[in-house]
C-alpha cells in the first residue's frame, strides 16, 4: 500500500496486482473507447445527466462537456497503465500530480465494479463475498468483489498518503 | 444510514422569485450521495475543487451522506455547471438546480 516517501508516493506491487490493476484500468479505457455506450448503465454514472428534470438541457451540456470529461478519464486510467511495472511485480513512484490521477482513475473503476455488482446503500462487502464463496469459490462475482474491495483499500491508501 | 446513492428525492423547490429576472438568479451545484466513493475521498474532493476548509469539506460529505444529498456551491449557472463537470471528473454524482 502506498506510503509518502520523499515527496513521492510510492508502494511496492505483487505480481498478481499488477495484473489486476492493468486489467481494471484497460477495461476503463475500452469503456470510454470502443464499447462506449450511453444506455450501459455504468457511462451513466460516469457521466450524469446534469439536469435530472431537463433530458434537453442535459443533452446539450452533454454536447459542451462530454469529450473532454471522457478525454480526461481515459488520461487518469492511462497514468495507472503508464506508471505500473511491465510484467513483473515492483515498485511505482507518484509524483503529486499523477497521484491524483490515480486516485480519480481508481475511483472511476470502482465506480464501473459497483454499477456492475449492484453496490447499494448498506452493502456488506463482506457478507457479499462469504455469500458468493458460498455458492462458487471459483465464480466470478469472488474475483470481482475481491478486486473491488482490493481497489478500496489502495484508494484508500494513496488518499490517506497524500493527505498525510 | 445513507451510502452514496442515486438521486431519488425531487429536485430542491423553485423559490418565490418574482421581480427578479432569470439571468440573475441563482443556481446551485448538488452533489448526491451513492454507494461507491469513499467519505474521505469526497470531503477531498470538496477541499481541492472549492478550497473549502477541512472542516466545512467534512461538513458538506456528512450532509450528503446522512440527507441524500448537498448543496457544493452557489452562483451563476454557467459556473454551476462548470463546477459540476469538475466534480463528474472525479467521479461524484452532482447535479444543477435553481436555488
Amino acid at each position: 500500500m502506498f506510503r509518502r516517501q520523499a515527496g513521492r508516493y510510492v508502494a511496492t506491487f505483487a505480481v498478481d496486482e499488477v495484473r489486476v490493476l492493468r486489467k481494471v484500468a484497460s477495461e476503463v479505457v475500452g469503456l470510454l473507447t470502443d464499447g462506449f455506450d450511453h444506455t450501459d448503465p455504468v457511462v451513466g454514472r460516469l457521466f450524469p445527466a446534469v439536469y435530472p428534470e431537463d433530458a434537453a438541457g442535459s443533452a446539450e451540456f452533454r454536447r459542451y462537456t462530454e469529450g473532454d470529461l471522457k478525454t480526461a478519464k481515459i488520461d487518469q486510467a492511462g497514468a495507472i497503465l503508464a506508471a505500473l511495472p511491465d510484467e513483473a511485480g515492483g515498485e511505482v513512484r507518484l509524483d503529486a500530480e499523477a497521484a491524483e490521477a490515480w486516485l480519480r482513475a481508481l475511483n472511476d473503476a470502482r465506480l464501473a465494479m459497483g454499477v456492475r455488482l449492484e453496490i447499494k446503500d448498506g452493502t456488506d462487502l463482506g457478507e457479499e463475498l462469504d455469500d458468493a464463496v458460498a455458492e462458487d469459490p471459483a465464480s466470478s462475482r469472488v474475483f470481482q468483489l475481491s478486486v473491488y474491495a482490493y481497489l478500496g483499500y489502495l484508494q484508500e491508501s494513496l488518499l490517506n498518503a497524500l493527505i498525510d | 444510514m445513507g451510502g452514496m446513492a442515486a438521486p431519488q428525492v425531487a429536485p430542491v423547490e423553485t423559490p418565490d422569485t418574482h421581480e427578479v429576472p432569470a439571468s440573475e438568479r441563482q443556481w446551485v451545484t448538488i452533489v448526491w450521495d451513492d454507494p461507491v466513493n469513499l467519505m474521505t475521498y469526497v470531503t477531498w474532493v470538496f477541499q481541492k475543487l472549492f478550497g473549502y476548509s477541512r472542516e466545512r469539506a467534512e461538513q458538506l460529505m456528512l450532509d450528503v451522506h446522512h440527507k441524500g444529498r448537498a448543496v457544493v456551491s452557489t452562483g451563476a449557472r454557467e459556473r454551476m455547471e462548470h463546477d459540476a463537470s469538475q466534480l463528474h471528473a472525479y467521479g461524484l454524482w452532482a447535479t444543477v438546480d435553481r436555488s
